[in-house]
């Protein structure tokens, strides 16, 4: 790696950090489970290095490697994302509440 | 630099900010989901720029791997039930680590020999972290799931020996770094780190498992973001590092909440000490009907419910929230009191409550509730134990001095729904079961409490 692009990485992963920080500490307990669901989710994001591996590789092991990864990885993100909107609708208003907000996005607040 | 790659590119930049803008919709439940799909179109937008940036050759591994990876992820998203989230994260958490591990051995495989000092340590540190957290986490899903007995499995000299392990997987690590020509060392470091995630977890008991999955999050997530600085991918180590640093967070609030530190929940081996230290409590626990439960609880002003992992163990949450809304109709004042710590994950209780279609304006934190014990007419205890043990408070001999409490023996009365007689998981004495002003509901919390509820109809 050149210097140059290493210290570009330095610098993303130091305020990834600190935006991480400030963002995360923000999540009040009572989301925390959809919180450490969704996060994993999007860590699946080593989806994108896995396709490159198992279709640009051009060995036959970095191939099933890569297959193997692509599986893991996409489980992680279609599951993790699935799980944590599933549990995300079941956090409702009061019934009487909900229903003056019964716009699109809390249909399923309140059953 | 081609267009496509321009694109791919592209693509990454708005996916990180998706993502960012994701994670702050989660400070409220109700922007949370809306947040959620903007870091589900993050992704995908993602995934859609690598497919045409990134120069594919072989199509048929990704779309075997793509189709078979969604099925099974549907699959889960749907049919996983909402009382075994904590083994479904654990799992999801050695997926993601294993995934990032892979792609550590494949650029291995295809790049190792021309890497240079820094990517290797990046790859190196990839690769370990990846493949600890892979079989760490599976232990923590098989010992949620009760595969794997959920006691602390220890023997003599485990700490020694956990070092020795330790020490060869950092060796061989440093061997590689130095040495990138010598590849036995990079398949020890891999093999060993397999080892070392098994050995790190087993230890360790249950009722621990909140720290140990905040924990294993953490490292999943900084698997990704070292791959990140292996592939020199910026979409990569932000995503990861956010990951990475919120379960750093969170394994910190779990840790505070339980007055311990990490090393003392990672090597302590908690809750296989029979504990010498509580004294016997003294008295007798007293049993009350449940008629007379019922009725305390129907002519009570104000009633707080305490779950704890026995509600989820009992798949207790619904008949719960039904007692409470008899409750509510009769005009008591219903709240639900989390502890932190409550259950086998950060967030379990909620989760559950919510499920069962409790407003989450009747959910309250430890700080906020503790103040409105003393007014509180009846603290129903639902499979609770150390969260309430008052001993935590005023006996600085205890095992779990300091841990600060749900202080539940300050209010007027408090009825205990408990399984047995037994001690709880830490094998600790809790006066609070002794208590003048404690009464005892033993059997099966899911039938106490529907029970409860139809005797509370009639009174």
């Amino acid at each position: 790696m050149n210097p140059a692009v290493l210290i570009a990485s330095v610098y993303v992963f130091a305020l990834a950090a600190f935006l991480g920080y400030q963002v995360i500490s923000r999540v009040p307990p009572l989301l925390h489970t959809p919180l450490m669901s969704a996060t994993n989710a999007i860590s699946g994001i080593s989806l994108i290095g896995s396709l490159v591996l198992a279709g640009a590789g051009t060995s036959h092991v970095a191939h099933v490697l890569g297959f193997i990864a692509v599986t893991t990885a996409t489980i992680n993100v279609v599951g993790g994302f699935g799980i944590t909107d599933r549990m995300l609708k079941m956090f409702g208003k009061r019934k009487d509440e909900g229903k003056k907000t019964a716009a699109a996005p809390s249909t399923g607040a309140s059953k | 630099m081609s267009l496509t790659s321009y694109f791919m590119e592209a693509t990454y930049l708005i996916a990180s900010i998706l993502f960012v803008l994701a994670l702050k919709g989660m400070s409220h439940p109700e922007t949370a989901r809306r947040g959620m799909f903007m870091a589900e179109g993050g992704m995908f937008m993602a995934i859609v720029g690598t497919l045409i940036g990134a120069h594919i050759i072989t199509w048929g591994w990704i779309l075997v791997g793509l189709t078979i990876g969604s099925i099974i992820g549907i699959w889960m998203a749907l049919f996983v039930p909402m009382t075994s989230m904590p083994q479904r994260t654990a799992l999801s958490h050695a997926f993601g680590a294993l995934a990032a591990a892979l792609v550590g051995v494949g650029e291995f495989i295809i790049h190792g020999a021309e890497m240079g000092v820094v990517t290797r340590g990046a790859l190196g540190f990839e690769v370990m972290l990846g493949a600890l957290t892979t079989t760490g986490s599976l232990i923590a899903a098989g010992k949620l799931h009760g595969t794997i007995p959920g006691k602390p499995i220890q023997f003599r000299g485990q700490n020694a020996i956990n070092l020795v392990i330790f020490l060869v997987m950092t060796g061989s690590f440093v061997y590689f770094w130095m040495h990138p020509s010598v590849i036995a060392a990079f398949y020890t470091m891999l093999g060993v780190a397999f080892v070392f995630g098994v050995m790190l977890v087993i230890p360790i008991g249950s009722a621990d498992m909140p720290v140990v999955m905040s924990l294993l999050n953490s490292y999943a997530g900084l698997a990704a973001a070292a791959t990140g600085f292996v592939l020199g991918n910026n979409v990569l180590i932000i995503a990861g590092t956010l990951d990475g640093f919120s379960g750093l967070i969170l394994s910190i609030l779990m840790c505070k909440a339980m007055n311990r530190s990490i090393t003392n929940v990672l090597f302590g081996g908690f809750g296989s000490v029979i504990a010498e230290a509580s004294a016997d409590a003294g008295g007798e626990m007293r049993e009350i009907s449940l008629d007379d439960a019922a009725m305390q609880l129907a002519f009570a002003n104000r009633v707080i419910f305490v779950p704890g992992y026995g509600l989820a163990t009992a798949q207790a949450q619904h008949a719960v929230r039904e007692l409470g809304e008899l409750l509510e109709a009769r005009g008591v004042t219903v709240k639900y009191a989390i502890h932190p710590v409550a259950g086998r994950m950060p967030g379990h209780m909620n989760v559950l409550l919510a499920e069962a279609n409790v407003p989450y304006s009747q959910l309250y934190e430890m700080e906020q509730i503790n103040p409105e014990f003393p007014s509180t007419d009846v603290a129903v205890v639902i499979g609770a134990n150390d969260v309430v043990n008052p001993d935590a408070r005023d006996n600085p001999n205890s095992l779990i001095a300091g841990m600060p409490i749900l202080e539940v023996d300050r209010a007027k009365s408090v009825i205990v729904l408990k399984r047995g007689q037994g001690r709880g998981f830490s094998g600790l004495e809790n006066p609070l079961f002794f208590k003048q002003n404690t009464n005892m509901l033993y059997g099966d919390a899911k039938s106490t409490l529907s029970h409860l509820a139809q005797a509370v109809q009639h009174v």
